[in-house]
């Protein structure tokens, strides 16, 4: 059961994270995930302060409202004149800081590990169970990261050719009405949402994997977005599961097997995809210089 | 100095997907003004960054005065797409013309008088001493070209690259590219143009080289610059332009 | 508290680990200006994450915790994480941003393993490895703090020898590749020692934050002047402030790392300048538009008054 339970943590982690890490790299924005995923730290800090307790909804409410600080923050910068990962790397070290020190300021009253915002504990996530009327329904961070995982499949379902020409084409997206602002907070409102709810089992650092490499070697497979999304989720799932038992074997952290499993097929991809790989490129530029010689 | 200031003997380039250049050969000669033509992506630019070393060849050979572009970087003046750089990096007109001396210097040693008095004659030439210490931002883009120009000119070279110069900018700059360039010519300099306005094409250039992925033609500009080459190099989307090769040059 | 500061500041201990984070802002404000002109901001934040598992492996093979042996881990790593980006970015379709992310998290993902593998080998030596997550700069031994000065005095040299190269290449490659300057050594050098200024950041202020030590005080620098060579030393003045803030702090107030001080010290000087500087800032472009607004409107009424009349005319 507890393989059971582990897997389908990470896989969720990893289908959320998937849908949205898809639009990320599509909008070159892959490093505003980065930011989000650090910067939730203090929402979560002050839920926990205000409830003191894991009260899971107010963290999920605290860390959703300080994503969307970080994103209008960002902007705000950028608006300014600044250059975006300029403006990215201030906002996001800032408010990580004061995560950091409301957290250690109040280690007496804050149950939560430093350590494990960066790598989270998925090893416990199946002793943190949800109790309903004295039945055990189940680990409570699988239901908290299933009801994430519906929430964004309703909003990237209902608005799919919204989001897609966002991706594609902000400036024409607005020429026909889209509001492109708002699908861009609700974007950044959704992947703050998802790291949080990834946040104590998988760590910061997961989340940024999982909404990044699996989109990303989908994005070498592929050159429809529908497809994309689809590889991307099973990329993360097929991640999570060997990372699980490769994590086993070695008997270290689960969370950082699952994203260096990624990483292997981000580099499998890399060379070998038929359509972006390296080998078809090198392949190309050889039958092409026989051709100029 | 012996040789052609540039001979380029079958160029090949190609960037990630499709070959750019094909086996392109020409020399050019010394002291002219020399005008490289062709539609959009035709590989104008990718000619003269692949001479210049700035991106790589598949095949060919560049030569420069007889001798391999490494050895003579010091003779060769380039003067980028203004574009290609960051217009809020911080710094002023005089500091960017200052530069084009830094080839001189060595490592280093730092830019002094000397390279300050240089820069500001050759702000001057280009109409824009009163400009010296203007944050570079704070420049029109005519005036961000002359002060490419003016470190081109600090650079003191025999041979000068330039990319799309006219492109963008007010008549001023216009003329004082033309003056600038006369004053090359008549220091027995070369220099290498793109330029893509084919109205002024006789009125500026001895030579001409026509180019679409292929070299088409080239030669003197009286000779070169003819209807049937034009046709050539643009195909048939330019009849219309091609009243300006038929243009006697008296009128221009 | 105060006698607590006399006595800190008589500490000869505690002048020197004062003395090596002021160096160590002073390095990384003159580097980071470099790599925030050059578009470069978030590599340092790369960096840092990819330097875990050079550390690991670095104590891994040695078994001793040695800052030496950890910063030459810690260098090839980020070299190769450097190495690893670019080779995404140029033969691959995938954009920048991206690149990063992916080098930065499967690096860090490799780090983790190694570094639960060594956690859970039961050595007892482990123990100071996981400082490198936040930093503690009051902790550091006098080694580490002599080590972090030499290293950022070395970057403040080279910066200056070679501050007309950097310039160039910084500002325009292509030109300084035509003109014969060794711009692929100089840019390969300038990484080097960005990933130098992060390695040695990362002691003091941890992994995470080590990347707002290159960008937030080079930012804070461009808001006050125009002039490259100035605004470099404006943001080592800027660093080394953050830096001997933190340090300070967080000494005295207990239950404070030094990371995250330093890093709002800096972020609190970004911001002041962001408002307050002079022409660039927020409140003086602010002035400039409400000035131009009202002498437009002067204008207006001007030629409302001018047309007022002529039409008055043209009724007599």
């Amino acid at each position: 059961m507890t393989d059971f339970w582990i897997i389908l943590t990470g896989t969720l982690v990893a289908a959320t994270c998937g849908i949205l890490g898809c639009f990320l790299v599509l909008r070159k924005m892959a490093m505003v995930g980065d930011a989000i995923s650090h910067s939730v730290l203090p929402g979560i800090a002050i839920a926990f302060l205000i409830s003191s307790s894991r009260d899971s909804m107010l963290m999920l409410f605290g860390a959703a409202v300080l994503g969307l600080i970080t994103v209008f923050l960002i902007q705000l910068l950028q608006n300014s004149g600044l250059q975006s990962d300029a403006s990215i790397g201030i906002v996001f070290t800032a408010l990580f800081a004061i995560g950091v020190i409301i957290i250690s300021r109040n280690a007496a009253h804050i149950d939560l590990d430093l350590d494990c915002v960066l790598f989270g504990e998925i090893a416990y996530v199946q002793w943190d169970t949800w109790v309903w009327n004295g039945y055990d329904m189940g680990p409570v961070a699988v239901w908290m990261l299933g009801g994430t995982l519906l929430i964004v499949l309703a909003a990237i379902g209902l608005f799919y050719k919204q989001f897609k020409l966002c991706a594609f084409d902000p400036a024409l997206a607005a020429a026909v009405g889209i509001p492109v602002a708002l699908f861009h907070y609700m974007l950044m409102g959704l992947v703050s949402l998802s790291t949080v709810a990834s946040f104590e089992s998988v760590g910061a650092i997961l989340v940024v994997g999982m909404l990044i490499i699996p989109a990303a070697t989908a994005y070498l497979l592929t050159d429809r977005l529908s497809m994309m999304i689809v590889y991307s989720v099973l990329i993360g799932a097929i991640s999570a599961t060997g990372g699980y038992y490769a994590a086993k074997w070695l008997d270290a952290s689960i969370a950082g097997a699952m994203v260096t499993v990624a990483g292997i097929l981000f580099v499998l991809a890399f060379i070998l995809s038929p359509s972006h790989g390296l080998v078809a490129r090198l392949g190309k530029r050889r039958r092409m210089n026989s051709a100029a010689a | 100095m012996k040789g052609y200031p540039l001979e380029v003997s079958h160029l090949t380039v190609a960037y990630q997907k499709k070959p750019v250049l094909r086996s392109v050969s020409f020399q050019i000669p010394e002291g002219k003004l020399i005008g490289v033509l062709g539609p959009n992506g035709a590989g104008k630019s990718t000619l003269l960054k692949a001479v210049l070393g700035l991106i790589p060849a598949l095949d060919g050979e560049v030569r420069i005065y007889d001798r391999p572009y490494r050895e003579q970087r010091k003779i060769i003046g380039y003067v980028p797409q203004r574009e290609s750089v960051d217009w809020d990096f911080p710094t002023n007109a005089l500091d960017v013309v200052m530069m084009g001396r830094y080839g001189h210097l060595g490592w280093f040693r730092r830019p002094g008088t000397k390279e300050r008095q240089i820069a500001m004659e050759c702000l001057a030439k280009v109409g824009m001493a009163d400009f010296a210490g203007r944050q570079i931002s704070q420049l029109s883009g005519g005036q961000q070209q002359r002060v490419f120009l003016a470190r081109a000119l600090a650079q003191n070279a025999q041979l000068y690259f330039m990319d799309e110069p006219f492109s963008g900018v007010d008549a001023t700059t216009e003329k004082a590219i033309i003056n600038l360039l006369h004053e090359l010519k008549e220091q027995g300099k070369t220099v290498l143009v793109v330029h893509h306005d084919l109205s002024t094409v006789k009125e500026y250039f001895d030579h001409v080289l026509l180019l679409n992925g292929e070299l088409v033609a080239a030669g003197p500009t009286e000779e070169t610059f003819t209807p049937a080459n034009l046709h050539s190099t643009y195909g048939g989307r330019i009849a219309m332009l091609a009243d300006f090769a038929t243009v006697p040059s008296g009128t221009v | 508290m105060l006698a607590d500061l006399i006595r800190w500041f008589t500490d000869p201990n505690m002048q020197w680990i004062l003395a090596g984070s002021l160096l160590l802002g002073l390095g990384s404000g003159v580097i980071g200006s470099f790599t925030f002109l050059r578009k470069q901001s978030l590599l340092g934040d790369a960096l840092a994450h990819a330097a875990l598992p050079g550390i690991c492996i670095a104590f891994m093979l040695s078994g001793v915790k040695s800052v030496g042996l950890f910063m030459l881990g810690a260098i090839i790593a980020g070299m190769l994480a450097t190495f690893g980006i670019s080779a995404i970015t140029r033969y691959s379709r995938i954009k920048q941003d991206a690149a990063l992310g992916i080098v930065l998290s499967v690096f860090f993902g490799i780090g983790i393993v190694l570094l639960t593998k060594i956690q859970h080998s039961g050595n007892g030596n482990q123990s100071g490895l996981d400082k490198y997550m936040f930093g503690q700069a009051a902790s550091m031994m006098l080694s580490d703090v002599y080590m972090m000065g030499a290293v950022s005095v070395l970057l403040i040299v080279v910066c200056a020898l070679l501050f007309k190269e950097f310039k160039l290449v910084s500002f325009d490659p292509g030109f300084a590749r035509g003109m014969g300057l060794k711009v692929a050594f100089l840019e390969q050098l300038l990484l080097l020692m960005t990933v130098i200024a992060v390695v040695v950041g990362i002691q003091a202020v941890g992994v995470v934050l080590v990347a707002a030590l290159l960008i937030t005080p080079a930012v804070a620098a461009r808001y006050w002047t125009d002039a490259l060579g100035l605004m470099v030393v404006l943001a080592g003045v800027f660093g080394a402030l953050s830096g001997v803030t933190g340090t300070l702090i967080s000494s005295t107030l207990s239950n404070l790392p030094t990371g995250p001080v330093t890093v709002l010290a800096a972020t609190a000087l970004f911001f002041v300048s962001a408002v307050f500087a002079p022409n660039r800032g927020l409140l003086a472009k602010w002035l400039r538009h409400l000035r131009s607004r009202s002498e437009v409107q002067k204008y207006a009424g001007r030629a409302v008054v001018h047309q007022s009349q002529t039409v008055e005319r043209g009724t007599e």
